[in-house]
């Protein structure tokens, strides 16, 4: 089965797809978070009537703008991407991606690209407070349209609300609320939205820390530093409760990802969180999985268990329980759920043999089962499970998962520390007395960049092998093309984006040192 | 009420002539890099190297179902 997939295809498709997903990412966030600092400094602006707000606005509207142009429509290669590499998984979900998909679309163009233009052209031609109302509508559809595209994702991670058609092998949609608000979509993004708040946060802090390092707009710097450092605080808080609800959602839906962000391979009562650690080759294996100990580590007591079940005593499952089952728990084993998968595979088969040789009355009792509750919560929900052949092939790579998380957590509480320095600076009026902070704020923007980006490196790595959770696995989804002309496509994207990277870098350089007078 | 209409549209035209007419450096380079983005994501990679692998090999949904049906119940 697996192994004698073409796996440089798989392999490559995956490389251009984490190569387009991340270039994208790099001009998201900046978006989610620059758009509430405009509204929040445009607000002042008109309460107050002072100009200098209005000057502070129009600086950081510069930089925004840059992002925005330079970063629209890059994720619309991701749609190109679906339809030529990964057109099996594309069919597959079909119906379920289009409804998120299409107000994504219709709110991006109408309250983005209307009042974008009113934003940038409006100052002196339309009302203040028109004005203000439109900054605060890109802010509100900018944020908007990345909960349709998170909601898109969740679906993948926690597959729910929809039916499978075996004559169309398409799933379809049965309930939009329960597609919405599926728990991980609601985690998801405001887990999101809020830490890219943060990164345009470090950004303002940043850029702000430069120009008191070279003596220059103080004054803007100062109360750009006040507003984002308020704004990354409330948001970084967020961050980490938003990050602790995830954790319990995550523990219930995607537990082998959970138990491979924390290395537990064996499940345990009392379960303490590793805040530090180095993973070591045990010398042990799952299949031809390395089994790994934590050293050095340093760990907060009975915090895992507390975390996901809301107890210090609670059992939190380890890999090995999770692959070989432990009937104590109620856990399956994935030699059983592969086996599930297989019947249900083998239904679809033979409704596919009697629509063949046109036996209608086979045909109905087997379409049936796939809208009975018994066989799609016991069976169909195991689908992809039947194209395994070794059960620790479930396994993802521990080591980007364990390390990855820990290093996005770590600069999550660093940045943290960083605005609540910021802010009592500001408030002792010894900003820039403190040279070392303010060149430890300017250095923290790529940091910021690389929290965003490891954050999706732990949700995408952590579900391998899944494209669907539990329904169809990565090699499954990918399209019949020869992985030479993925290969190509991967290193056109890799000079388009570097690019586009370079050039919006260099422009947003520039104005920087242009300043807000130019 | 068409005169109020076509008064509407005028202004709005002039709205976004006047905007891009007096636009800063910066706003036409990105403007510029935003053309050659989209022409070269929508006439080159999109015509060229990324067809619709369902569309361009199959005429219609059914068969596009057929082919999919027979990836997922074959040996993947």
């Amino acid at each position: 089965m697996i192994e004698n997939f073409d796996l440089s295809l798989v392999n490559w498709s995956r490389a251009q797809f984490a190569l387009t997903a991340i270039y994208h990412w790099l001009f998201v966030p900046l978006t989610l978070g620059l758009s509430f600092i405009l509204a929040f400094m445009e607000t002042l602006y008109v309460r107050t009537g002072d100009e200098l707000w209005k000057k502070i606005t129009k600086f950081w509207m510069t930089l925004f703008g840059i992002n925005f142009a330079i970063g629209v429509a890059t994720g619309i290669i991701l749609e190109f991407e679906f339809g030529t590499n990964w057109s099996n998984y594309s069919w597959f979900v079909g119906d379920i991606f289009g409804a998120p998909l299409a107000v994504e679309g219709i709110l991006a163009f109408f309250l983005e690209s209307t009042f974008v233009a009113v934003m940038f052209f409006g100052w002196n031609k339309v009302g203040k407070k028109f004005h203000l109302a439109s900054t605060w509508l890109v802010a509100i559809g900018a944020n908007l349209s990345a909960l349709w595209i998170l909601v898109a994702n969740s679906w993948m991670e926690n597959p729910v609300g929809m039916v499978f058609n075996p004559d169309t092998a398409r799933n379809e949609m049965n309930s939009f609320r329960d597609v919405v608000l599926n728990p991980v979509a609601v985690d998801k993004f405001l887990h999101t939205v809020t830490s890219g708040f943060v990164l345009a946060s470090v950004f303002v802090v940043g850029i702000s820390s430069w120009f008191l390092i070279r003596k220059r707009e103080e004054v803007l710097a100062r109360k750009s530093i006040l507003i984002a450092g308020i704004f990354g605080l409330v948001s970084g808080l967020a961050v980490a409760l938003t990050g602790d609800s995830s954790a319990r959602t995550l523990a219930q839906v995607q537990p082998v990802k959970f138990a491979a962000m924390e290395a537990l391979y064996e499940g345990k009562t009392e379960a303490g969180l590793t805040v530090i650690g180095a993973l070591n080759d045990s010398g042990e294996r799952i299949g031809d999985k390395k089994v790994h100990d934590v050293k050095l580590k340093i760990q907060v007591p009975k915090l895992l268990s507390i975390m996901t079940t809301g107890k210090g005593s609670g059992y939190v499952p380890g890999l090995k329980d999770l692959v070989n089952g432990n009937p104590e728990k109620g856990i399956l084993s994935v030699t059983e759920m592969m086996e599930r998968g297989r019947y249900a595979r083998q239904v679809l088969i033979d409704y596919k043999m009697a629509r063949e040789l046109g036996d209608t009355d086979s045909m109905a009792s087997l379409a049936a089962k796939f809208e009975d509750r018994d066989f799609t919560e016991n069976y169909f929900r195991y689908f992809g499970y039947s194209y395994f052949e070794h059960p620790w092939q479930v396994i993802p790579s521990v080591p980007v998962t364990f390390y990855a998380f820990r290093v996005m957590v770590g600069l999550g509480f660093f940045f943290i520390l960083l605005f609540m320095l910021a802010l009592w600076f500001h408030r002792k009026k010894t900003l820039e007395k403190n040279r070392w902070f303010l060149w430890i704020a300017l250095f923290s923007i790529p940091l910021a960049y690389l929290a965003s980006e490891l954050g999706w490196i732990v949700t995408e790595m952590g579900r391998q092998p899944w494209i669907i959770q539990n329904l169809m696995p990565v090699h499954v989804a990918v399209s019949n093309i020869s992985a030479g002309a993925v290969q190509t496509t991967f290193w056109l994207f890799a000079v388009l984006f570097t690019a586009l990277l370079t050039a919006e870098i260099s422009i947003m350089v520039k104005q920087i040192k242009n300043g807000p007078k130019h | 009420m068409m005169e109020v209409s076509g008064k509407t549209i005028n202004r709005i035209f002039r709205f976004y002539y006047d905007g891009f007419r007096t636009m800063s450096w910066w706003g036409k380079r990105v403007w510029i890099i935003i053309l050659i983005k989209l022409f070269i994501m929508f006439l080159i990679l999109k015509i060229f190297f990324f067809p619709d692998f369902l569309k361009v090999n199959f005429s219609n949904d059914r068969e596009r179902g057929d082919y999919v049906l027979e990836q997922l119940t074959g040996n993947k």
